[in-house]
């Protein structure tokens, strides 16, 4: 028993818990849904999840921190326009050249959020909600009321979703799923092996300590948030090649999506712990969960809004209640890795 | 007296020449801007973000911050529109809309107070949860339809030019400055936002306190909600969406702490006059609505950064002088 403890510490638990939670879930709905468990299914939840596990990764990174970035949605609205109408005008553009835009405008909006927070000591919850808006708004204003129509742009952007790395039987295998595998591997090796990474978490853990100890948070904050603008951006070319008509509307409301996926993921809100391996996961189950109720004739779809607030909101408790016992528990068998598992039980629940 | 004058010198006295350079930039645009008329129209097209935005500064003064306001304002509007619609006679939809508003402020208290979350976190979802449930009732219909006297109350004047809601406006103000000024929950509402723990070892009930103040925030909330279907006459699930953001710009412009423990409802009513008539004065130049909305997010965010940069700067004049004065002592020894 001791050395299974020992062995399984509560995060870990945790990202079990939430496969078997997911499995739970498809097997309840395949004794709802007829024909539940059909490729097309597959196809149409991996491609989505895509969309949400790069957001999903994005948030991550500045959650990690103890902030929190709520502009994404509408900085991928903004790149998935813009690229579109850029890409409508001129359709012999390579795409690694539409690629590097979108990222480029993502970077921009991510680096003034970047250094509003880090440097200018507004905290993100206030930044991001006014960027939130202000980048909508930019939006809208130099759309000029127009739209970006499939049949403006190129061949192999419309072909891109459809494209498959391989395929078994039915079941596809998408490139855009296969990038956004790539993204979370990438940030998960990231945080596990980099020095920036490891920061990450320190800064998240206990500012004030890492500020001691010597790292230079301000540098470190302000990066996550380009980063996730950086991400924002990928997304938004994901997005356009996805869906193909983008209205003012694009990405309206993702960054609930993205929040929603990070916290049942595991990833503390007040920052320092979590994985990408738990976002990634917790981005399926938003998903699944998601496209299970459109297909589900018992329940109106209207409710998905609905559980999925109530969802972040179990999650936070959770893991402020349920979570911070076990650790507790783990850590008065002298069973935990870490020191800092020792001042639980309770974290007192920080302000704003 | 001399608190007048002290008020004038900091934040309030910023936020009072700004008042007074845009109301002077506005009649200089048009001339029938300043008639009595037009002022009443202005507080009637935003008059339940302004009331919003009066229990909001008792939750930001008290280090939280409520995000779900404008989803309880939504949901209470379709839990209206819907009874209504469904025949369920209209007092009854009205205690019923209003019940929901209180319901909805207590469960974001208890798990604010006595689970101990953040209210960041738990208002963040409950503002999905909210406006989700407001869907869940309209789907993605419109209902109107509401008795005449409703739509009249919410549309016409009731005593002199005022209408109801303006009138509901100015009696909260009252309220408001007296709980919060002169009264000892409004002390405590400080003091809890100073430092919590501190409170709570003076032997002051902080759970029961931020659960008032969210079950409270819910219930204006909810009846901000009624007032504004009043006013359109009818309701969609996306009614009041992003509301919060006018609403919080108002209370943290108005020289609240997003940290919590200081501020004023006067300062907070400027800034309300202070938005209100830059709106009016944007849609004179022809702004388009999402253009101002971007304008009102840029002022949130300057109307922290703003401080801050006074604050730092304060600070680096400060350590130059003071350099400046040891140097010269040392030059004086030499």
């Amino acid at each position: 028993m001791n050395k299974l403890m020992r062995r399984f510490q509560p995060e870990q638990l945790r990202e079990f818990i939430l496969l078997i939670l997911i499995l739970l879930m498809m097997v309840f709905f395949s004794t709802q849904i007829q024909n539940y468990f059909s490729p097309r299914f597959f196809n149409r939840v991996s491609t989505s999840v895509a969309i949400v596990a790069v957001l999903a990764v994005a948030q991550t990174l500045v959650v990690l921190t103890a902030n929190i970035d709520l502009s994404i949605g509408s900085i991928v609205g903004f790149t998935a326009y813009f690229g579109g109408q850029i890409l409508a005008h001129n359709n012999d553009m390579s795409p690694l050249l539409i690629i590097l835009i979108t990222i480029g405008m993502g970077m921009v909006m991510g680096i003034i959020n970047g250094l509003l927070v880090a440097y200018g000591g507004v905290p993100s919850i206030i930044v991001t909600l006014g960027t939130l808006a202000i980048y909508r708004s930019m939006l809208v204003q130099f759309s000029g009321a127009q739209t970006v129509l499939t049949a403006n742009l190129p061949e192999w952007i419309l072909a891109l979703p459809r494209m498959n790395v391989f395929s078994i039987g039915k079941l596809d295998f998408r490139v855009m799923v296969a990038l956004a595998l790539v993204v979370v591997l990438l940030f998960h090796l990231i945080l596990k092996y980099t020095s920036y990474g490891r920061r990450l978490y320190a800064i998240g853990s206990n500012s004030d300590a890492a500020e001691m100890a010597g790292i230079a948070s301000k540098r470190i904050v302000f990066i996550a948030f380009v980063l996730s603008g950086v991400l924002s951006g990928l997304t938004g070319f994901m997005y356009l090649a996805r869906f193909g008509n983008i209205t003012v509307v694009a990405g309206l409301g993702l960054e609930f999506a993205a929040v929603g996926a990070v916290v049942v993921g595991g990833v503390n809100i007040f920052g320092g712990s979590g994985t990408m391996l738990g976002a990634l996961l917790g981005a399926i189950l938003v998903n699944v969960l998601d496209q299970s109720l459109i297909r589900w004739q018992a329940v109106s779809e209207f409710w998905r809004d609905f559980l999925l607030g109530f969802l972040i909101l179990l999650s936070v408790a959770a893991d402020a209640v349920i979570m911070n016992r076990l650790k507790y528990l783990w850590a008065k068998k002298g069973m935990s890795l870490s020191q800092r598992d020792n001042d639980l039980p309770a974290k007192e629940a920080n302000h704003v | 007296m001399s608190k007048i004058v002290k008020a004038l010198k900091g934040w309030e006295g910023f936020l009072l020449a700004v008042l007074l350079i845009i109301v002077f930039f506005n009649a200089s645009l048009a001339p029938e801007y300043l008639q009595v008329n037009n002022w009443i129209n202005l507080f009637q097209l935003s008059i339940e973000k302004i009331i919003v935005a009066l229990i909001m500064t008792f939750i930001i003064i008290n280090a939280e911050i409520d995000l779900s306001v404008a989803s309880t304002m939504g949901l209470t509007a379709s839990v209206l529109a819907w009874m209504n619609h469904a025949g369920h006679p209209f007092g009854l939809a009205l205690a019923v809309a209003l019940g929901v508003g209180v319901l909805s402020g207590a469960f974001n208290g208890f798990w604010i107070a006595y689970v101990g979350l953040p209210s960041l976190v738990v208002t963040l979802a409950t503002m999905i949860m909210y406006r989700g449930g407001a869907r869940v009732f309209m789907e993605d219909k419109s209902f109107g339809s509401f008795p005449d006297w409703f739509n009249h109350l919410g549309q016409e004047a009731l005593i002199g030019p005022l209408p109801i809601a303006l009138i509901l406006f100015g009696l909260f103000v009252v309220i408001a400055i007296i709980v919060l000024q002169y009264s000892g929950f409004g002390r405590y509402v400080y003091v809890i936002g100073n430092n919590r723990d501190v409170a709570r070892f003076s032997g002051i009930n902080v759970r029961r306190h931020k659960l008032i103040l969210f079950t409270m925030s819910g219930a204006i909330a909810g009846l901000a909600g009624i007032l504004f279907a009043a006013r359109l006459g009818a309701v969609r699930g996306d009614t009041a969406t992003g509301f919060e953001l006018d609403i919080i710009t108002m209370v943290l412009l108005g020289g609240v702490s997003i940290f919590g423990g200081s501020g004023s409802i006067y300062g907070v009513l400027l800034s309300i006059l202070i938005v209100l008539n830059l709106r009016n004065g944007m849609s004179l130049l022809n702004l388009t609505g999402h253009l101002q909305t971007g304008v009102i997010g840029a002022l949130l965010i300057l109307s922290v950064l703003l401080p801050n940069l006074a604050e730092w700067t304060r600070k680096t004049l400060q350590r130059r002088k003071y350099q400046k004065q040891t140097s010269a002592q040392i030059a004086d020894a030499g």
